[in-house]
């Protein structure tokens, strides 16, 4: 037990070591991006105006002193009042939280309902028609561009079939194309991983052994080949979810979707360095988070991982 | 005469897994990668050949020929086989030179990325201690949150161009190329030929340079591989978002955003681009896993 705590307490130390990094290079890049104050005051404001914002934003203080107050405030969750819409920036990000963690988890949910069973009947029945199509598509899905995904699922399902909305977000139809395309890479990579890890383990002797006392393929596929194939298939799933971030910048901006990545994007463009600034802390700390998680999974599923 | 010691050892360690991997799908997999390899060839030939292969001057607006279907003979009475875009420019020809923005940003960010990455990655596996720690934790840091927000943010400061576009999307790679060859440096560190070198008054530099570096080439050129496929993804998606290289220069990401507003009546515009970037996306990383399974099967699953 005492080896899993050292060993949780590296982990952790390295991933605030992490997140800081993080943060500090998005607080140098920002404050490099350009002055805010004029894009908050009429272009004829007399310098006194342009002084007092300065003031309330803190920008007219030194960049070391702005940076200690940046990191003592982020310590405490906050990160200041966003510039665009005049409220705590964590309040503007957490609004904008729950529609990208609906899409988020949507096309992860989805990503996963397809992807196993796929990988799952491509190992089984391998070299199969059914296999050799799933891998291609797999292969495509895998190295096809997020937002051309975006783009041929907006042309075909809502476009030129007209069955889904092409944009924004409301009911469930709103939501199945931006979840298809933030998923299409997960999907891809998780049905291939899904299937090779199942032929490794269909190799081996137990598995052999238990088709021998006679159980039926059914169970020796799902409880004695699935089980033992699920570390690396955990593994894969959980660094997807930690990219699938990263696609909803995309995602979101191609369908207009009201998340934190089409948020961040907007606020980059407004020099709203709150809500950036928040936005990524918030993505590099749900990233390390899943990580850790991950890791802690395997000691779960596999009594033989001991944490070095 | 020391450096043919380490030379074999990779190079062996790749043959019997090629071999043991079946002969069917070894097959299929080295015609995909053939035609991979083919289709890259062939797009570099075209990219190099642009202003002889493209039927019109990529950037030359005719009002005449707005947003033309696909013909052989439009109002113009020239042919425009891809169509034209709103502005009545022609879709072949602009993709034909969008080819050279993907692939001149796409190999340089290689570069970049693949001599920081190596250099960060062999420096940390053969040096160890804080050193280690510090280049892997800014790695881990730097993979730690989504890359494209910081792109943008650089980006929007330094102004999109193609000396920042090329150092911004290869430093987004070196954590991979830092990764994977600290863990085989750090192998190759503790084996005896080195340990003999040093005996005989080898240098560190003389050590890495003809010693590590050889057994780790092919790591490189794989990693290689599929960053580029990655580093013309990433330059398409900003141009995409309108932080590529900008109009009127003909670029993938930037013709599917152009040809969005007109993807009901003109699918041809954002279509046509948004394929070859697919198919070359494809094509390099099939190239990669190939050439993964060839050179250095031990990456298999990075």
């Amino acid at each position: 037990m005492r080896a899993v705590a050292a060993f949780l307490a590296t982990r952790l130390a390295r991933a605030l070591v992490a997140v800081w990094l993080v943060s500090t290079v998005v607080f140098v890049v920002m404050r490099l991006s350009g002055d805010p104050v004029p894009l908050l005051l009429p272009p004829d404001a007399p310098r006194s105006e342009y002084a007092r914002v300065a003031k309330e934003l803190g920008t007219d203080k030194p960049l070391p002193v702005q940076y200690g107050v940046f990191l003592g405030n982020a310590l405490r969750g906050d990160f200041g009042r966003s510039i665009h819409f005049r409220e705590p920036a964590s309040h503007v990000v957490v609004g904008y939280l729950p529609a990208t963690a609906e899409l988020g988890l949507t096309a992860f949910a989805l990503a996963l309902i397809v992807a196993v069973p796929i990988g799952l009947v491509s190992a089984v029945r391998r070299n199969s028609l059914l296999d050799q199509v799933a891998m291609a598509v797999a292969l495509v899905g895998q190295s096809a561009p997020t937002f051309f995904v975006g783009i041929l699922l907006i042309l075909l399902l809502s476009l030129k079939a007209g069955w889904l909305p092409t944009s924004g977000r409301g009911d469930w139809t709103n939501l199945v194309l931006p979840a298809l395309t933030l998923g299409a890479f997960s999907m891809a990579s998780i049905a291939r991983l899904t299937r090779s890890a199942l032929l490794e383990v269909l190799r081996a002797d137990y598995v052999r052994t238990a088709r021998a006392k006679g159980l039926r393929e059914r169970v020796v596929v799902i409880k004695h080949a699935l089980r033992n194939a699920a570390i690396p298939i955990v593994t894969i799933t959980g660094l997807q979810f930690g990219t699938l971030l990263g696609g909803a910048v995309v995602t979101e901006t191609v369908f207009a979707w009201p998340g934190i990545g089409r948020l961040a994007i907007q606020s980059i463009y407004n020099r709203d360095y709150p809500v950036v600034q928040c936005v990524v802390f918030l993505s590099a700390l749900l990233f390390i988070v899943i990580n850790l998680t991950v890791e802690l999974i395997y000691g779960v599923l596999d009594p033989r991982i001991r944490p070095r | 005469m020391a450096s043919s010691i380490p030379a074999s050892v990779p190079a062996e360690a790749g043959v019997p897994s090629v071999a043991a991997a079946g002969g069917r799908v070894a097959r299929r997999t080295r015609l995909l990668a053939l035609g991979g390899g083919t289709f890259v060839a062939l797009l570099l030939v075209v990219a190099a050949a642009a202003p002889y292969l493209a039927p019109h001057d990529p950037v030359r607006q005719s009002l005449r020929v707005r947003l033309a279907a696909p013909t052989l003979e439009g109002a113009d009475g020239r042919a425009h086989p891809l169509g034209t875009d709103h502005l009545g420019r022609d879709v072949l020809s602009r993709t034909i030179f969008g080819a050279r923005v993907s692939l001149v940003i796409g190999f340089a960010a290689v570069v970049v990325g693949s001599l920081v990455g190596a250099t960060l990655g062999i420096t940390a596996g053969y040096r160890g201690g804080w050193v280690d720690t510090v280049i892997m934790t800014v790695a881990d840091a730097q993979l730690a949150f989504p890359f494209i927000l910081l792109a943008i943010g650089i980006i929007a400061v330094l102004g999109p161009s193609f000396p920042t576009l090329i150092v911004v999307i290869g430093l987004s790679g070196w954590p991979g190329y830092a990764r994977v060859l600290r863990a085989q440096v750090m192998v190759l560190r503790s084996r005896e030929f080195v340990d003999a070198i040093h005996a005989l008054g080898g240098t560190v530099v003389r050590i890495v340079s003809r010693h590590i570096v050889p057994n780790i080439l092919s790591s490189l050129v794989v990693i290689g591989t599929l960053e580029l496929a990655r580093s013309i993804v990433l330059e398409a998606t900003l141009s995409f978002l309108g932080l590529g290289i900008q109009p009127p220069t003909p670029s993938w990401g930037g013709m599917v955003q152009e040809g969005r507003e007109y993807l009901d009546s003109a699918w041809w515009i954002s279509t046509c681009p948004g394929l070859v970037l697919m198919l070359t996306s494809v094509a390099v990383s099939r190239t990669g896993d190939w050439l993964r399974d060839l050179l250095d099967p031990t990456l298999r699953g990075e």
